[in-house]
Parts: C-alpha cells; sequence; structure tokens
C-alpha cells in the first residue's frame, strides 16, 4: 500500500491549522507538535476524539478550544470505543442516505496512559471488529497529565514520581511494553512507528493511517520536556535521538509485514551509523541517576535491551 | 385518535425490549451480553442476521466500551440503544455520566438484577437504585407490556429537544425478562411514526453561529471540554433544570401514546391502585406491584381499604403526585429491593419519608427490605406487610421502621 | 467569579466550546523570543512543523515565513532546528 498522496512543505504550510494556536500545551510539547504535523494529513472531512490526557485538556479548556474540526472527549480508557461509535453512526447516516459527505475519516488519539494501560480494551475489542479508524498514540512515556507517574509505556530505568530514582531500586524497574507489535498481533491493516523529527515520514504514515479501511494504529513518540526533564528547544532533537539510537526505530507494517522507513533503513544498512544509547540518555534528566558509579550498569542493561529489540525488528523486517 | 389495532403476540420480557427497539427506527445498538440481558441482544442479533433492520449493530467487549460507543454515535446525531444490567451497568457507572453531561439522549434497557458478591444473577434493584444520580431518567416497569411500551416511549422522552437526558428502562430480571406473557405490539408503522426521526437542537458553538448540536464537519463543535469551577457548576444546573421539565414530557408522551395503544400507567410517573380511600398502602417499584394488586383485591374482598403506590417514573422523582396520592393514607409500608448498608433504610424509603417532611400530610411509614438477590416475594408475605400496617393505624406508632423481611434468621 | 462570566440560561448546553483558542494569547508565557536573520533564512518551513503552537506563520502572498509572537512560548525548538542556523532565542 502506497498513498498516492505527493506534497511539498508548502502544501502543508498553506493548510488550514486544525489544532489552533491559543492551545495551552507546555513550551516545547512534543505531543503538540506531533498534533499538528498529523493534522496536516488530513485528506477531507474529519472527527476526532481524545482520551483523557494532556492533550484533551490543554485543547479544550472550557470554553476555548483548539480544534477546528468536530472534536468529542468523555473519558481516559474508552477512546477507541467513542472513535468505533463515531465511525458506526456515520455508517448508518451513510446507509440512510444522510450523510452530507462520500466519506468521514476518523480520528483518534491518546497518550501511553490511555493506550498502553487503561485503555488496551478498548482498543482491542475496536481493533478486533474492524472499526475504519486512525488511532494515534502519542506516546511521552508516562502520565504526564497527573504530574510524571509511570506507565505501561516508560521505559526500564527511568525517573517518574511512582519509579523514583531510589537508593535501592534505580527508577523503573519493568520494560516498556512492546504496543505497537501488540497491534500488529491484532492482524490490523496498518500499524507504524514514527517520529516528528521524520515529520515526512510521520505524516505519509498518518495519511497512509487515513486511507486504509480498517483500523490503522500510529505510534509517535513525543516528549515530554516536563516529565523527561530536558531543555524545552531540545525536544525535536531527542525524537532524532531515539531514532539514531534505534530506542525508537521508524517502521511500519501493512497487512503484518514489517518494512523499515527510510531513517532506521539506513542505520540497519550501515549499523556504523547506530549511536550508543547512551547518547540518548544523556540529555535527558530522567536517566540522570544512571549515570552514577552505583547504577551505570542499567545503562548496559538498557542498551542491551535496545540491541535485542532492534535485531528482533530486524528480523522481521528481513533484514537480519 | 382511534386505538390502533394490535397484534398479539407471546413474549418475554427481554424479548418485548428488543422488538420495540426493532420497530423503532434505532440507527446504532452496541451492547454487550450479560444474565438475564442476553436475550434482548440475542433477538436483536437475530433481527440484523435476518435483514430485519437496517440498524448498525456492534458486539462490543465490555458494557464499558457499549456505552462510550453508544455516547459518540449519539452526539454525531443518531438513535442509540444498549441494554445491560447488574456489574455490566455497574462498569458503564462512569460513562452513565459522561453521557448525561453531555445530553446524548441514549436509551438504555435495564434487566435488575443483583451486584456481586457473591455474585448471583437473580432480580433486586441494586444495580439501578446506585444508578439514581447519574443523571439520566429512570422508569421501572411491571410487566413486559409496559416494558414494550416503555422503551417506545423513551426515545420520545430521551430525544426531546427540551430534556436531551438518556433514558434507561429498568424490568425485573426473569421475572419478566424470561417469563413468557402475551404482548400487544403496535404495526411497525404506528411505532416509526410515533418515535419519529430524531431532531438535532441548535446551540452556539466556538465561531459564534447557531450550529447543529452534533458532530458535523460541516459546523464543528467541541463537546466534553475540560470544565472547571467556573463554569461546571452551570452545567449541572442545566441538567437540573432538564430534569424539572422532564415530569410533564413524560406524562405528555404517556399520554399520547395511550391514544394510540389504549395502554396507560397511571400518569406516566406514578400508578396509584386502590388509592382513594385507602387507609393503608404499600409503595413499590416493578413486578412486585403485579403481586401486590392481588393482595390488595383480596384485602378489599375482606372489607380492609388496603392500597398501592407504584412508582413508575424514579427520575424525575415525583414529588407533588406522590403526596397527593397518599393524601387520604394514615400508614405506609415501603417495599424496597435494594439496600443502604448502614443507612436508615432503603432507598425508596429514604425519599419517601424525606418528601413528607415538608409535605401537609404526615402518614406513618415503615421500610420493608425484600427480595434481595432473587428472593422470592410470595403473597403470603405481602399480606404479612399489610397486617403490621392495620396494627400501625390500630396502635398509632411505628415499632420498627427498618425491617427485612424474606430473610432467615 | 467575575461579572464577565456568563450564567447557566446563557451558555450552550452540555460544555459545548463557546470560544477559539485563537482568543487565548500564550505569548505572554515567554522569556525568550525568536528573532530571525532574514540572509540566512532559506524559508524552508523546518521551524514551521516543528513548532508545537502553530505560531511560526506562512504567508503565500509574500511567500514569507513570520513568528506570531501573541503565541509564541518562547521554547526556542525553532532554532535549535534551523538548518541555517538563522534564528536566535533573545531576552523579550
Amino acid at each position: 500500500m502506497a498513498s498516492k498522496w505527493k506534497f511539498t512543505t508548502k502544501d502543508l504550510a498553506e493548510k488550514p491549522e486544525i489544532l489552533m494556536s491559543g492551545h495551552r500545551a507546555c513550551a516545547g510539547c512534543g505531543p503538540a507538535i506531533v498534533y499538528r504535523q498529523i493534522l496536516k494529513a488530513t485528506r477531507g472531512p474529519i472527527i476526532a476524539t481524545n482520551a483523557t490526557g494532556c492533550m484533551e485538556v490543554v485543547s479544550t479548556i472550557y470554553p476555548y478550544t483548539a480544534w477546528s474540526i468536530p472534536f468529542i472527549h468523555t473519558a481516559f480508557e474508552n477512546v477507541a470505543a467513542n472513535a468505533a461509535g463515531i465511525e458506526t453512526a456515520l455508517k448508518a447516516l451513510k446507509k440512510k442516505g444522510q450523510l452530507k459527505y462520500d466519506h468521514v475519516d476518523v480520528i483518534a488519539f491518546a497518550g501511553d496512559g490511555g493506550t498502553y494501560d487503561i485503555g488496551i480494551q478498548a482498543l482491542s475489542g475496536a481493533a478486533e471488529r474492524g472499526h475504519d479508524f486512525l488511532y494515534v498514540l502519542y506516546d511521552n512515556e508516562a502520565y504526564m497529565n497527573t504530574g510524571i507517574q509511570r506507565s505501561g509505556g516508560t521505559p526500564h530505568g527511568a525517573w517518574t514520581t511512582t519509579s523514583p530514582a531510589g537508593r535501592v531500586i534505580p527508577g523503573k524497574p519493568e520494560y516498556k511494553k512492546p504496543i505497537a507489535d501488540i497491534m500488529v498481533a491484532h492482524g490490523i491493516p496498518y500499524v507504524a512507528a514514527a517520529s516528528p523529527a521524520h515529520w515526512r515520514d510521520l505524516i505519509t504514515k498518518a495519511r497512509k493511517g487515513l486511507e486504509v479501511n480498517g483500523p490503522a494504529f500510529l505510534h509517535v513518540i513525543a516528549p515530554c520536556p516536563r516529565g523527561w526533564r530536558y531543555d524545552t528547544s531540545k525536544t525535536i532533537e531527542i525524537t532524532r535521538l531515539a531514532v539514531d539510537t534505534c530506542v525508537f526505530p521508524l517502521w511500519e507494517a501493512i497487512d503484518g509485514e514489517y518494512a523499515l522507513s527510510a531513517p532506521s533503513k539506513v542505520i540497519a544498512l550501515k549499523p556504523e551509523r547506530k549511536i550508543p544509547v547512551k547518547d540518548y540518555l544523556k540529555v535527558q534528566g530522567r536517566f540522570r541517576h544512571l549515570f552514577t558509579p552505583e547504577f551505570e550498569h542499567v545503562i548496559d542493561e538498557i542498551q542491551q535491551i535496545i540491541d535485542r529489540r532492534w535485531k528482533r525488528l530486524l528480523k522481521k523486517c528481513d533484514m537480519a | 385518535m382511534a386505538i390502533t389495532k394490535q397484534n398479539l403476540l407471546a413474549l418475554n420480557g427481554d424479548e418485548a425490549v428488543a422488538y420495540a427497539v426493532k420497530q423503532s427506527d434505532v440507527d446504532v445498538v452496541s451492547a454487550y451480553p450479560i444474565t438475564p440481558q442476553t436475550i434482548i441482544v440475542e433477538r436483536f442479533s437475530e433481527y440484523v442476521h435476518n435483514g430485519e433492520v437496517d440498524t448498525e449493530f456492534v458486539c462490543v467487549e465490555s458494557e464499558h466500551s457499549a456505552l462510550s460507543m453508544c455516547l459518540t454515535a449519539s452526539a454525531t446525531g443518531v438513535r442509540v440503544f444498549t441494554a445491560s444490567g447488574s456489574a455490566g451497568l455497574a462498569l458503564m457507572h462512569e460513562i452513565l455520566y459522561v453521557t448525561s453531561g453531555a445530553r446524548a439522549p441514549v436509551v438504555m434497557a435495564i434487566v435488575n438484577r443483583a451486584l456481586s458478591g457473591p455474585i448471583n444473577i437473580h432480580c433486586d434493584h441494586s444495580d439501578s437504585m446506585v444508578e439514581r444520580d447519574a443523571g439520566w431518567i429512570q422508569i421501572y416497569v411491571e410487566n413486559s407490556q409496559e416494558a414494550y411500551d416503555s422503551i417506545i416511549q423513551a426515545f420520545r422522552i430521551a430525544e426531546h429537544n427540551d430534556l436531551l437526558i438518556p433514558t434507561m428502562v429498568m424490568l425485573d430480571a426473569f421475572v419478566l425478562s424470561h417469563t413468557l406473557e402475551s404482548v400487544n405490539v403496535l404495526p411497525d408503522e404506528t411505532v416509526r411514526k410515533f418515535v419519529g426521526t430524531r431532531r438535532i437542537p441548535l446551540v452556539r458553538g466556538h465561531r459564534g453561529k447557531l450550529v447543529p448540536f452534533k458532530l458535523d464537519p460541516e459546523n464543528p463543535i467541541t463537546m466534553g471540554p475540560l470544565d472547571l469551577y467556573d463554569y461546571y457548576f452551570e452545567h449541572k444546573r442545566q441538567q437540573e433544570e432538564a430534569m424539572q421539565i422532564a415530569p410533564r414530557i413524560i406524562k405528555e408522551v404517556h399520554d399520547e401514546y395511550a391514544r394510540i395503544s389504549g395502554r396507560k400507567y397511571g400518569n406516566g410517573l406514578i400508578e396509584p391502585y386502590r388509592l382513594e380511600d385507602a387507609e393503608i398502602a404499600t409503595v413499590c417499584l416493578g413486578s412486585t406491584a403485579g403481586t401486590t394488586k392481588t393482595v390488595v383485591d383480596q384485602l378489599r374482598t375482606k372489607g380492609i381499604k388496603a392500597g398501592l403506590l407504584r412508582l413508575r417514573t424514579y427520575r424525575p422523582y415525583p414529588v407533588q403526585d406522590i403526596v397527593n396520592a397518599l393524601e387520604n393514607v394514615e400508614a405506609v409500608a415501603v417495599m424496597d429491593r435494594s439496600h443502604s448498608f448502614g443507612a436508615h433504610g432503603g432507598p425508596v424509603f429514604h425519599e419517601m419519608r424525606h418528601i413528607l417532611y415538608e409535605a401537609s400530610i404526615h402518614p406513618q411509614i415503615v421500610d420493608y427490605i425484600y427480595g434481595l438477590g432473587g428472593r422470592d416475594m410470595p403473597q403470603t408475605l405481602i399480606h404479612e406487610i399489610y397486617r403490621d400496617l392495620q396494627k400501625i393505624v390500630k396502635t398509632k406508632r411505628v415499632e420498627k421502621p427498618i425491617q427485612f423481611i424474606g430473610v432467615r434468621e | 467569579m467575575t461579572s464577565e462570566q456568563k450564567g447557566w440560561k446563557e451558555i450552550p448546553i452540555a460544555g459545548v466550546c463557546w470560544r477559539p483558542a485563537t482568543d487565548y494569547l500564550t505569548g505572554d508565557w515567554k522569556t525568550l523570543k525568536p528573532v530571525r536573520d532574514k540572509e540566512k533564512c532559506n524559508k524552508c518551513l523546518i521551524c514551521y512543523m516543528f513548532c508545537p503552537d502553530g505560531a511560526v506563520t506562512w504567508d503565500p502572498e509574500i511567500e514569507d515565513i513570520g513568528f506570531n509572537l501573541d503565541y509564541c512560548k518562547g521554547c526556542g525548538i525553532c532554532a535549535v532546528e534551523c538548518p541555517k542556523k538563522a534564528i536566535e532565542m533573545v531576552h523579550e
């Protein structure tokens, strides 16, 4: 499946902003960049729904809304069901000849809390039933809205307020759940991993996700300057490092067939380009405690996990 | 208007509900099976698979998702229905409030079943009683005929543009859900005409103009924002205002339906039974009223001035109707099919006694917790209650205001 | 509560929003603001793609970019990411 859509940067800049300025995301917010980029991929009428979380809050503080398209938020754990409800209603309207459009896209946004953890049941159900919608996971790797608590998406060793850098336990003991692989295992037609640093790749993937018939799942790394403890100007730099270290490789799975995307394919072909994980960790305060004699072995552990996962991904992409 | 000719079908309560939904031009049904509601979703699946309806029917993975889907489907402007009970309703608890807050006119059938634990599949009202504060209209039915009639009415009530209040219709587990009754059903076209198509009111959105209150790409609005201390209270006040209007609308819809079907349930809010000259009366909800009516008739043949007040609409709570109905009664026994542990009696008793505090009448009042987990409520026990009431009238005092009846010591 | 706040009879039902976020200026959050060196800038629009706040503007009429300081929160991503190093963050 290849999207026929071609775009220039100017095309995107001339498209109206769907997420209006005046939203109250923090300075340097990764998710806000992700939203803006994804919403540049729309192809026509669209309805959005969002799980409870940072982006829902900052974009709709009553009586203000930053949404120039129809938008609904209801709760934390049900955004996939909400998208399914909209999609089903649109189907019913179309059947009755009451839909003014040939097609309306449905997009669901959720953070890692709303996806890995509390929302996985609704997501799994909606994926199994095959509703036609794009689900965007903006992964800032912790519950940032409530003040940085660990989630199933928080990486090993990271500090959060519920996985503190203690004297005995240095950050989160568990590993990041392979959520996108879980979604591929559902047999849905499109799953992809994207980074806002590689915005062309991200926007193309969002477009593919909208174009495909059936559920599409887009996993996007979306750093949080507050929670990851770095300067607000470094957001994009970090998402680039995540790709270059293979912490967050870019790939897509079309009908379950994995393929690396260009920025990660380059590394697969030229392994010397793979940067040590340490370089990614050291720019983030949430890993600072690992740079001590006592806990630096955790950095090695993290490197091993990343290498293992990268190797497995290469196998899936027939590039081992 | 002449009463419409009808078909007599043998249906259990669940089937009666499914049949009403089939006739009501519903766009989206999203539901999860739970005993004893299962027959509703099974029958409806058959309608879908046999091409008898063009409803979009989605079998979801949980009740939480069932209502979540209904909520956003409703927000997209279509007519929706779901059904649940017991643990399923409890799992919906969070979304019940979101639905009423979103003013999404979802219609739901609840087959009343006890809440765990220990797990029990039989009837009591503990599941829906805890949801009385969720901002939904609650209608409790006495039999399968009323279940059929009330579901049809519920669409008109919930979707009324002055209300936009989600509405649940309660029927008792097994006693109604699984028991065959003769049910008169209206012709399809009559029901379709009665429910009509869903009308969408206008709201003023963020672009400053009046637009349809639904998710529509042509006129985008934002629903479900973060609503803090500066406006949340105002939105809740709006919900209460709609509830204040609701009794009038419920009565109007009930009366209009009565004109075409020939069937009335009191005034739509309460159903007094032989209350005009009653000295003693019971108050109950649901199918127990059927048994109680028989007991009242038996007592009347003995010259005992017994009566019954059945509460049909529990939310909104019909305060003045209740006070008027009990005007001449000297002693009232409330029958509660759920309990609030550690409270002074069950929920029906609480509110009954509460409204009498400011009323001009002050009958003696006593509460009977009964039938938990499907425990039978035979005529003999109801007779016992009326005997207690006679004693209370005689002695002019209530010895034990809260009693558990039908439970072994 | 201020007198500007509306009563329950005046507002739309169900919490439907009645003001666009653009009415809410976030520009006063910042301590640093972006300044562009027009000589160095090649209008590649990378800054536009990476701005979290839609505060980088593009005017197709004059084919030029600008900063909307009413919304810019001063994060500095544009300055870090500019391939031509044409943006500098300066104190307001």
